[in-house]
């Protein structure tokens, strides 16, 4: 399988505290992949490198069949390379409504001409639409996302992250704060985006990572611990030290 | 999702409705045309305060649409009076200067005309020599270009500065109150080639025009009206759409929009430089209806006094800037006008024209404390609508963020 992305090297420090250090990663074309590791392990930190967000000190982030480099872009063309992220706390646009979060985030031009004059074309709102009962939310389309519980508000989220139609997505923790039937949910979604896409899932509760039967890698102080089946990583002792022994 | 765009949006309709009746009574009223029951100085100062309307309409697109607390486009606003100040200026007194060499014996040459041209406009401080920055003062059509030209270029320098190291927040205030500053300290040297404090003057005479100054008023009343209703028919369309989602979105939380993949900078520029045309061509039409304009115009407080205005009409919604801008200066003048009588309070003596800032402050401080939707808070009210209950919480993580109390379900 090709590979679709490629984090080679990779360290950054903060005030002289070795957030990423030496880190390497690569993900396939359509791969589900868990991330774990305690507290303060750089799961956050990685996801800010490869989003633009923060820029390593040193190493290689290289995208797609043309290896292109990450470094040096803008948050917003990563995002529109097609790496789509969503974030630890649900962050939607509180003060507007279901229907303008998707219809915004949906694949599109994002020149500032383009959306001036954007007109939603009919198979747009299909779009639309067709999201918002993916995501449970079809009745809710006119409401403000402000308005939203947290558990639809990290729905909404998701349905934000498949309408941009990303190739990769960033996932961080995106069971949290819901009932186990929204996670069930939750967990098919992701496992179907996985289909077609590169899933990168940041997860604390192991139950939720056994539920979604993929690779896993552990991140410990910055670095790979372990990586393999859950299996795997659950028999590793230096995992067992470092994370699940607490 | 598919009416028109004015089913979308009925306070539109209602807006432009009330604008074209209020024209429409003023005419009837004034001297000019109508009965003279409004003297043509008021007719002038309500033509002023609609072009205060719209530069409040451009305040509120970049501050309570895009969230950037802009205080320095009164910059904009006095450049843009500036530039048709300048055509005025010299085609005036070219058409007295040609009139008085006219009685001489031999017919003047251009170099004469010019020279006694420049003796008129410069002689105050103490030049005759025609500035570079004159060199199409003798054209209307180029001056009326740089109206919009010449901010938008400093806004688009500026802005793309500015945001390009993302400076945000306060510190993009005190930047843009500093841009202000500067420019005020600029035109206030009598090199700077606009004449230093004096400004330019005697703008409302239009050159060639005879008609006396009751009709004169009436036409930049009219002018007034209308640049005041197309540039809020332009501010509406620009929010209703998806660019409107995309400026509130970069307003509450603008790096969620970054990683949507829109470039929040360029979006961030569009408005800033739209903003500032804008505003050029509302001092276009004001200070023609002033008579002068002086550095003094864009002093830093005048850009503070027009988030003053935005914020007391209620940001985020176009009307509310619209009502604050002209609720708030014609109060302003009518307290600063010295037609209140004194308040004799034992020792204590309140002249209103000294103590009208006061008020002022004082009501901008209880507005933002405790009615943060302002004046167009009220339409909320009659109608209805509900502000969420978030705990307080603001709609987003920006410090342009909509306010709980700003917000309606």
């Amino acid at each position: 399988m090709s590979t679709l992305l490629e984090v080679s090297g990779v360290s950054v420090s903060f005030d002289g505290f070795k957030a990423i250090n030496n880190l390497s990663f690569r993900i396939g074309q359509a791969e589900m992949r868990a991330v774990i590791g305690p507290n303060g392990a750089g799961k956050t930190t990685f996801m800010d490198i490869v989003t633009g967000k923060t820029r390593p000190d040193e190493g290689r982030v290289l995208w797609g069949e043309r290896s292109q480099s990450l470094l040096g872009m803008s948050e917003a063309q990563i995002a529109r390379a097609g790496i789509g992220r969503k974030f630890q706390k649900p962050t939607v646009f509180e003060d507007q409504s279901v229907h303008e979060n998707l219809l915004m985030a949906l694949k599109g031009r994002r020149g500032p001409w383009a959306v001036l004059f954007y007109r939603p074309a009919a198979a747009d709102l299909a779009r639309v639409d067709e999201l918002a009962a993916e995501i449970g939310l079809a009745d809710h389309l006119a409401r403000k996302a402000g308005e939203l519980s947290h558990g639809q508000k990290q729905w909404l989220e998701i349905g934000m992250l498949l309408a941009q139609e990303p190739r990769l997505l960033l996932v961080d923790e995106p069971a949290a704060g819901m009932t186990p039937a929204e996670r069930e949910h939750t967990t098919a979604i992701l496992v179907e985006a996985a289909k077609t896409r590169a899933v990168v899932v940041v997860e604390h509760d192991m139950e939720f990572v056994r539920r979604l039967s993929c690779k896993v890698t552990v991140l410990h102080e910055g670095a790979v611990l372990a990586e393999g089946s859950l299996d795997h990583v659950t028999a590793d002792q230096r995992v067992i030290d470092v994370y699940l022994g607490r | 999702m598919r009416d028109s765009f004015v089913a979308r949006h009925p306070s539109v309709l209602i807006f432009l409705a009330l604008l074209a009746l209020f024209t429409l009574g003023v005419t009837v009223l004034a001297e000019g045309f109508g009965i003279g029951l409004i003297s043509t100085s008021f007719v002038k100062t309500l033509g002023k305060t609609m072009c205060l309307c719209l530069i409040a309409v451009a305040m509120d697109l970049i501050w309570g649409y895009c969230g950037i607390l802009s205080l320095g486009h009164f910059a904009f606003f006095g450049l843009g009076g500036y530039m048709i100040g300048m055509w005025l200026m010299y085609e005036r007194t070219r058409l007295i200067v040609e009139g008085s060499l006219a009685q001489g014996a031999l017919p003047p040459t251009e170099q004469e005309i010019v020279a006694a041209i420049g003796t008129q406009i410069f002689g105050v401080v103490g030049s005759s020599e025609f500035p570079l920055v004159w060199a199409f003062a003798d054209s209307l059509a180029l001056q009326l270009a740089l109206v919009v030209l010449v901010p938008g270029l400093l806004a688009l320098v500026f802005g793309w500065l500015a945001f390009r190291s993302r400076v945000t927040g306060v510190y993009l205030s005190i930047l843009t109150q500093a841009m202000t500053l500067a420019l005020a300290l600029y035109l206030f040297q009598n090199d700077s080639g606009l004449r230093g404090n004096n400004g330019l003057s005697g703008l409302q005479n239009l050159p060639g025009v005879e008609a006396p100054q009751s009709v004169v008023s009436l036409w930049f009343f009219w002018a007034s009206a209308l640049a005041l209703a197309l540039g809020y028919l332009l501010a509406a369309w620009i929010v209703s759409g998806k660019f409107g989602s995309v400026i509130r979105g970069i307003r509450d939380n603008e790096a969620r929009v970054r990683f949507l993949g829109y470039s929040v900078e360029i979006y961030k520029l569009a408005v800033f430089t739209l903003t500032a045309c804008i505003a050029g061509i509302a001092g276009a039409l004001y200070y023609p209806q002033a008579g002068i304009v002086n550095p003094a115009e864009i002093a830093p407080i005048a850009s503070i006094y027009l988030a003053v205005w935005v914020a007391i009409g209620g940001r985020g919604r176009l009307y509310g800037a619209v009502i604050g801008a002209a609720f708030v200066s014609l109060v302003s003048s009518w307290f600063t006008g010295g037609q209140i009588p004194d308040l004799a309070l034992g020792p204590l003596t309140i002249r209103w024209v000294d103590w009208w800032t006061i008020v002022l402050g004082l009501s901008f401080v209880l507005v933002t404390l405790f009615a943060p939707s302002g004046i167009g808070g009220l339409f909320d009210l009659w109608q209805g609508r509900r502000h969420p209950d978030r705990h307080g919480a603001d709609l987003g993580p920006n410090a342009g963020a909509l306010r709980e109390k700003e917000a309606t379900e």
